[in-house]
């Protein structure tokens, strides 16, 4: 109950007009309030006719994600290799100390980093733009990357790698025509996460971008202003939410698979 | 296995991580010994009056952080408690297990500001919900306009967002646990309550650690649920020191200050989370 609560008040919510939120509060449609579909239709609408304007963001917030999650996933599960098979040794630094220093930037605040990006993109100029974001956001989940695929290596059989190379495969042929095929379930799963963090940033989306570029998180808030149009803030509120549930389906069923058990240890 | 290739897999990830975030941190470190603010925006070199304010003369900041861990330590700890005691709910062969699997994960793949832009409404003090049904009752809490209630507000609401990843972390961990031990307990004939002490438990202490701290991490940034839900306020009673460093640097534009804070603040955070992370391990091993 407790977990379905404010989706249900969100559903009831986007349904409402001014005078069913503004007299009392009412739960059911047609019982409590006449249902209508103004929250719905201002999504549709184009800006200039009052509407609000939630495609553009939707695609933003898309890319953006995407975009820096298959960066991260690509050189995140390249380094997890590297670290899960080979040494190396540099001074005092170890394999070890090279992973913990990739997953500790998650130990960063955000806050730590927002200031000098914020000078440092609007001194190149890339300030308000996705590419800006895009390399932040590599920052933030690289290290989800780094630390879900050397778990998962870890527990990929050396030998299988070992047999390629006899076979006469070079390093990099045993990597991609034979580890990477078999390690398919680690890639969705760490997909999957880096996609969770990457689409539910809010803080540097609302610092680094302000008017030519906005992801949803920001364009759904900012709704949230002035007067606070509660039905239309429920309707894209639920709406922007939508597409992650089914990546809670896809993380269950892998978890029912045990391929998220050693992602701790 | 050894050999030069090794480099190639490691450096492209290293390298682009290390060269996106060097410059912040220099930049930063500089910064903090500079004066910048919206008068002088220019990185003049002004020692370390800087750190000199920040510890003698203000105390709103260090409130701030020890709001900081207060929220975050009884998020973490109310998490854990509820997030162990709804994976070991499914962990068995209940009906229905899978589509509570999925339920229990859902709310931690919604934006956080967004849920907590819903919460907002659902807390409303005359339009929500909660006061209407509470209402009934004849009380109806102030709880996004007192002090003392909206911190509890606050934390209702990372609860609610935050509690699935550490289920789902709990559960991995539950689901990859060995089968004899609780085949012995069972022969044995202990009784439930003792097979979770004496079995479960232990077991599951190295997960938990990890679990707790890679949770503490993640809610010392507490940050994006505080900025919509209150403000900060009533006041600057729910004001973590994130926030804090957010209104001195890009609202106030005291971007030299703010980067003092900043630094002080994440060596501040790598120490105590070190700390907490060697104590965590010692109690719970030993045990």
């Amino acid at each position: 109950m407790f977990v379905v609560a404010p989706f249900l008040w969100a559903l009831s919510t986007s349904f409402k007009d001014f005078q069913s939120v503004n007299s009392k509060v009412t739960y059911i449609p047609w019982v409590d309030y006449e249902p209508s579909l103004e929250g719905w239709k201002v999504l549709i609408k184009s800006p200039a006719k009052g509407g609000v304007d939630i495609v553009e963001p939707y695609f933003n917030s898309i890319f953006v994600t995407c975009t820096a999650s298959v960066i991260s996933i690509v050189l995140g599960t390249l380094a997890a290799y590297a670290l899960s098979r080979f040494t190396f040794k540099a001074g005092f630094v170890r394999n070890n100390d090279i992973t913990f220093f990739f997953i500790s930037q998650r130990i960063m605040p955000p806050i730590v980093l927002s200031i000098p990006f914020f000078i440092f993109l609007s001194t190149i100029g890339l300030l308000d733009s996705l590419i800006g974001l895009v390399v932040v956001y590599i920052v933030l989940l690289m290290p989800i990357a780094v630390w879900i695929m050397v778990d998962f290596f870890n527990r990929v059989p050396k030998e299988l790698d070992e047999t390629a190379l006899i076979d006469g495969c070079n390093p990099y042929q045993a990597f991609y025509k034979v580890v990477l095929p078999n390690s398919i379930p680690g890639l969705i799963v760490a997909g999957m996460f880096c996609i969770i963090f990457g689409w539910i940033d809010f803080f540097f989306a609302f610092i680094l971008t302000f008017t030519e570029v906005q992801l949803l998180p920001v364009k759904v808030v900012a709704l949230n202003s002035s007067v606070t149009p509660w039905w239309s803030l429920s309707a894209s509120a639920l709406v922007s939410v939508a597409p992650l549930i089914i990546v809670a389906f896809i993380v269950e069923r892998y978890l029912s698979k045990g391929n998220l058990s050693g992602a701790l240890k | 296995m050894n050999f030069k290739h090794k480099f190639v897999f490691l450096f492209p990830g290293l390298f682009v991580l290390i060269g996106i975030l060097i410059f912040p941190i220099i930049f930063t470190i500089r910064l903090s010994f500079s004066g910048w603010n919206s008068y002088t925006p220019e990185m003049n070199f002004i020692g370390i009056t800087n750190y000199i304010r920040l510890f003698t003369d203000d105390p709103r900041f260090w409130e701030s952080f020890f709001r900081l861990s207060f929220l975050s330590v009884t998020t973490v700890i109310l998490q854990y408690i509820i997030g162990f005691s709804l994976a070991l709910m499914v962990w068995r062969d209940i009906k229905f297990k899978r589509f509570f699997r999925v339920m229990f994960l859902i709310p931690m793949m919604t934006t956080p500001v967004i849920m907590t832009v819903i919460w907002r409404t659902f807390f409303h003090e005359s339009l929500g919900p909660v006061n209407d049904l509470l209402g009934t009752f004849g009380i109806g809490p102030k709880w996004l306009s007192d002090p003392a209630t909206a911190k509890i507000t606050v934390i209702i609401v990372e609860v609610w967002q935050w509690t699935p990843f550490m289920f789902l972390l709990l559960l991995a961990g539950l689901l990859s646990l060995p089968k004899e031990p609780f085949l012995a307990a069972a022969i044995d004939g202990a009784s439930a309550f003792r097979k979770f002490v004496f079995v479960t438990f232990p077991l599951m202490a190295p997960i938990s650690i990890g679990a707790i701290i890679i949770r503490l991490i993640e809610a010392s940034k507490i940050m994006d649920t505080v900025f919509v839900l209150t403000s900060g306020g009533p006041g600057t009673a729910t004001e973590t020191s994130s926030f804090y460093i957010y209104i001195k640097g890009l609202r106030e534009f005291q971007m030299g200050y703010a980067a003092t804070l900043s630094f002080t603040y994440l060596v501040i955070m790598i120490i105590s989370l070190t700390i907490i992370a060697k104590v965590l391990t010692k109690l719970m091993i030993k045990e």
